[in-house]
C-alpha cells in the first residue's frame, strides 16, 4: 500500500516512464489516431521483426477488440521460406485478413523486367502502389524507423503521399505537438510510421520484454551462404551462388530481414534474445549497414526509392 | 493504491529527453550534434566510413561530421539543412530523442516544429559573435513554445583562447533576455564542438569551467515533473467496444493522458457534454492499473453508460477547462500560403478537428525585438503573431501557458489539408510583453511537461 507522495523537482519519481514505455505510447496513440480518422488504413505486414512489433502494438492498441485493420504485403518472390511461415501463422493465429501484391506475378505478366543483378527490392514500389490504389487504402502503416537511414531521419510519422505515391521532402508538413494532420483529397494517401522513434536497441528490447516469438532466422543457426559484395548472402534459386562464388556452411543469424537477395547475414553465436541484444549493444555496425545492399547502391539511394513511392 | 513506478527493473530501465538545436551552420550547430553522436559513441563503423567517403569526394581534408546528419542530396550540395531531422542515441544514464532544427532566419517554422515536443533546446553561439539577432530569435521561440530547460552552448570558444571573460558576458546577457521571456531554467556551457571541450569530455582548456558538459547535463536534467500539480486531461480517441462473446459489455474510451494524473473511483466530467461519472476502471495496454498518468496511452471505463466519443475530454469534474468558440493564440504560420482575415479553415485541438474562421490578426511579432505590429491583415511563413478565431463548436481549451498538450491546435486549410498555422491558445510570453492580449487563464507560470 503506497501513497503518492510530493516529490521533489529533479527527481524521476514517481512519475517517471521507461524509455520503452514512453515509446510503446506513443506508438499507440499514432495507432489509434489513425483509426479514428482513416477509413481503410492497412498494416504492412511481411513477417520481419519490424512488421511483428507494428502487430504487437496494434493488438494492444485495441484491446480487448480485434484491430481495425487489415494487413498488406507485398511479396518479391524472395522471401525467407520460414518468414512467409511465420506471416501465415500469424495471420491466421489473429484472424485477420491478409492481401498480398506479388512482384512475381508482376514479372510473369511482362509488367516488370528482373533487374541485372537480381535484386528485386527496388521492385516493389509498383505493386506496393498498385495494391495502394486498388484497395482504395488511405493509410498505409510502415515500420519504418527514422534511425535506420539519413533520407528516413528526415520523414515525418504520418507521410503524405500523391496519387503516385510520391514523397517529396520539401513538402511535408510540419510535424506539431502530437497533433498529426492526416487530411488528404482523394487518391492521396497517407504514410504512417508509428515506430519512428525507436532504435534497433529498442526494438529488440522491447521484443525480449513482450516475449513476442520471432522467426528462428532471427537466431543463430547453421545456414549455407556464400559471399557476395562483403554480405552472406543465402544459397537459393533466386540468383545465387553464381558461377565464382562458393557456398559454405556458417552460424549465422539476420539482423534485420528483406528479401534473400538484398539482406546479408552475421556471424553469430546468439541463439537467445538476450544474447541478441548483447551482440547489437556491442556492434560497431549498423542494422543497414552491416546487412543490407539495398541502401548501399547511392549515397541517395534510399532518398530516390522514397521519392518514387517506396517506403 | 499501486505505486506509480511498476518495479525496480522499470527504475533501472533509462527514461527519454527529447531535445531540439538551434543554431546556424555557421555557428557549428552540426559539428556540435556530429560531435555529441560521436564521442557518445552512436555513430558507427558504416556511417564514419561513408562520412569519410563523402567528405573525400567533395575535397575535404578530414571527415566532415557535419555529413553525419545532412541527409538530402539538396543539403549536401548546398551544404544547408533544409528541414527537421532526427537522431537518436543512448547512453547508459538515458535515451535521446534530437529534433535537430535548422537556424536560418526563413526557417522559423522548422525550429517551433521541433521545439514544440522538446522538453530542452540548445541555444548555440559563437563565443566570437555573442548574442545576435538570430539567438534572441532562437530564445523566444524557446520562450514561446514553453520549453522547459534551455541550454545555451558557447561554442568556439577555442577561438578566443577559452578566455572566461568572453563566456561570462555571454552567458549573461542571454540570461537576463531569456528569463525576461519566462524560460524557467537556463544553463550556460561554454564549449568547443570542433575540439570536443565540454561536449562529452569536460575541458582541459577551461578549469575556470565547474559545470556540467553538454551531455551530463542532457543525462541529468529531469524529464518528469510533479504531475499532480497539474491540470489532469484526457482527450478520447478511440472508442472501444468489441461487442464479442467474450466481452459483449466492454466500453473503453482509448487515448493519451495529456496532462495530469488519472485515478480509479475518481470523479470526472465529460466535455463538451457535462455529464458526470467516476472512473470504473484503467487499462494500461494489457493490465489494469489504479493510477495513470501523462503521457500514457491508456483505456478508461466509466460507471455510467453516457454516451463518449472521439473528441470529446475526460478531466476531473472539480478541475474542467473551459468550453469556448472564440480562440486568442500566438501562433507561428507554417505554410507558404498566407494566413487571412475572413478566412476559412479547420481547427484541430487534440482529438477534435472543427470549422472556423479567422476573425482578426490583431498584431505581427518580430522576434527579434519583440516588437509588435498592428494589424498586419496576413501572415506569412515563418511570421508569429497573434490571431483571434471563432470555432463552429465549443472547444475545451486550456491555455498554452498551463498545458502544452491541450493548449495546442493547428489551423488546417479545408481544401487540400495543408498545415497552415501551429497555435498556442492564451498569452504569449509567462512574462507579459507590452501589447499582449491579457488572457487570464494564462497567469499563473505553471509548466505542464
Amino acid at each position: 500500500m503506497t501513497t503518492v507522495a510530493t516529490v521533489p523537482e529533479g527527481t524521476d519519481h514517481p512519475y517517471a516512464l521507461s524509455h520503452l514505455d514512453s515509446l510503446e505510447s506513443e506508438a499507440v496513440h499514432i495507432f489509434r489516431e489513425v483509426a479514428g480518422e482513416f477509413e481503410r488504413p492497412v498494416i504492412l505486414f511481411s513477417g520481419g521483426k519490424d512488421s511483428i512489433l507494428m502487430l504487437h502494438l496494434a493488438l494492444k492498441a485495441f484491446a480487448p477488440a480485434p484491430i481495425p485493420f487489415t494487413l498488406l504485403h507485398v511479396d518479391t518472390g524472395h522471401n525467407f521460406p520460414e518468414v512467409l511461415e511465420y506471416r501465415d501463422r500469424t495471420v491466421e493465429k489473429h484472424g485477420l485478413r491478409l492481401h498480398v501484391a506479388s512482384v512475381q506475378d508482376y514479372i510473369d505478366a511482362g509488367k516488370l523486367r528482373e533487374r541485372p543483378d537480381g535484386t528485386r527490392n527496388p521492385l516493389q514500389t509498383v505493386p506496393l502502389t498498385e495494391a495502394i490504389q486498388q484497395h482504395r487504402f488511405d493509410a498505409v502503416f510502415g515500420g519504418g524507423r527514422r534511425d535506420e537511414e539519413k533520407a528516413r531521419a528526415k520523414e515525418r510519422v504520418f507521410s503524405l503521399r500523391d496519387e503516385f505515391s510520391q514523397w517529396d521532402p520539401r513538402r511535408q508538413r510540419p510535424e506539431l505537438w502530437q497533433l498529426y494532420n492526416g487530411r488528404h483529397a482523394p487518391g492521396e494517401h497517407v504514410r504512417v510510421f508509428p515506430i519512428s522513434n525507436w532504435t534497433e536497441l529498442d526494438v529488440w528490447q522491447y521484443i525480449e520484454r513482450e516475449g513476442i516469438e520471432l522467426p528462428q532466422i532471427y537466431f543463430a543457426h547453421e545456414r549455407e551462404v556464400f559471399n557476395r559484395s562483403g554480405m552472406w548472402l543465402t544459397a537459393g534459386d533466386w540468383g545465387g551462388p553464381k558461377d565464382h562464388e562458393t557456398v559454405e556452411t556458417r552460424q549465422v543469424r539476420y539482423r534485420t530481414v528483406g528479401d534473400m537477395s538484398c539482406t546479408g547475414a552475421v556471424d553469430s553465436d546468439a541463439t537467445t534474445l538476450d544474447a541478441v541484444i548483447t551482440e547489437i549493444a556491442a556492434s560497431r555496425l549498423t542494422e543497414r549497414g552491416a546487412t543490407r545492399a539495398d541502401d548501399k547502391m547511392s549515397e541517395a539511394a534510399m532518398e530516390d526509392r522514397k521519392r518514387e513511392g517506396y517506403f | 493504491m499501486t505505486a506509480p513506478i511498476k518495479s525496480a527493473e522499470q527504475l533501472s530501465a533509462t527514461t527519454l529527453l527529447r531535445f531540439a538545436t538551434a543554431g546556424s551552420v555557421d555557428d557549428g550547430k552540426s559539428t556540435l550534434v556530429g560531435r555529441l553522436l560521436h564521442d557518445s559513441k552512436s555513430v558507427l563503423t558504416d556511417q564514419l566510413e561513408a562520412v569519410a567517403l563523402a567528405s573525400t569526394n567533395r575535397g575535404q581534408e578530414a571527415p566532415d561530421l557535419a555529413l553525419l546528419t545532412d541527409g538530402l542530396r539538396a543539403e549536401r550540395e548546398q551544404g544547408i539543412t533544409i528541414d527537421v531531422a532526427y537522431r537518436y542515441f543512448a547512453t547508459p544514464k538515458r535515451r535521446f530523442i534530437l529534433a535537430d532544427t535548422p537556424g536560418h532566419v526563413q526557417y522559423t517554422r522548422n525550429m517551433v516544429t521541433g521545439a514544440s515536443t522538446a522538453e530542452l533546446a540548445v541555444v548555440l553561439v559563437d563565443a566570437r559573435n555573442g548574442v545576435v539577432e538570430q539567438t534572441r530569435r532562437h530564445a523566444a521561440v524557446a520562450a514561446l513554445l514553453r520549453v522547459p530547460h534551455v541550454v545555451l552552448a558557447v561554442n568556439k570558444m577555442d577561438l578566443v583562447e577559452y578566455a572566461e571573460p568572453v563566456f561570462a558576458a555571454i552567458a549573461e546577457e542571454f540570461t537576463a533576455y531569456a528569463a525576461s521571456l519566462g524560460v524557467p531554467e537556463i544553463t550556460a556551457i561554454p564549449i568547443s564542438a570542433l575540439a570536443g571541450d565540454n561536449v562529452v569530455e569536460p575541458s582541459a582548456h577551461m578549469d575556470w569551467y565547474g559545470g556540467p558538459t553538454v551531455l551530463e547535463h542532457l543525462e541529468t536534467v529531469p524529464v518528469s515533473h510533479d504531475l499532480t500539480a497539474c491540470h489532469a486531461r484526457f482527450p478520447v480517441q478511440y472508442v472501444i467496444r468489441p461487442q464479442s462473446a467474450e466481452h459483449p459489455d466492454y466500453r473503453g474510451y482509448a487515448g493519451q493522458i495529456a496532462a495530469g494524473v488519472f485515478r480509479v473511483g475518481e470523479t470526472v466530467s465529460v466535455l463538451p457534454s457535462g455529464r458526470t461519472t467516476t472512473i470504473e476502471g484503467i487499462d494500461a495496454l494489457g493490465e489494469s492499473v489504479d493510477i495513470a498518468w501523462a503521457p500514457q496511452s491508456v483505456t478508461i471505463r466509466l460507471a455510467d453508460d453516457i454516451d463518449v466519443s472521439r473528441g470529446d475530454l475526460i478531466a476531473p469534474a472539480s478541475d474542467v477547462p473551459a468550453t469556448t468558440q472564440d480562440v486568442e493564440a500566438t501562433v507561428c504560420h507554417v505554410a507558404d500560403q498566407p494566413l487571412t482575415v475572413g478566412q476559412r479553415v479547420l481547427l484541430k485541438h487534440t482529438t477534435r478537428t472543427v470549422k472556423a474562421i479567422v476573425k482578426d490578426i490583431p498584431s505581427r511579432l518580430t522576434l527579434d525585438d519583440l516588437s509588435q505590429h498592428p494589424a498586419p491583415g496576413q501572415l506569412v511563413a515563418n511570421d508569429i503573431g497573434r490571431v483571434v478565431v471563432r470555432t463552429a463548436e465549443p472547444l475545451a481549451l486550456d491555455a498554452y501557458a498551463a498545458s502544452r498538450r491541450t493548449g495546442s491546435f493547428l489551423l488546417i486549410d479545408p481544401a487540400d489539408g495543408t498545415t497552415l498555422t501551429a497555435g498556442m491558445a492564451g498569452a504569449s510570453f509567462s512574462a507579459v510583453t507590452a501589447q499582449d492580449t491579457e488572457d487570464t487563464t494564462a497567469e499563473d507560470a505553471e509548466w505542464d511537461f
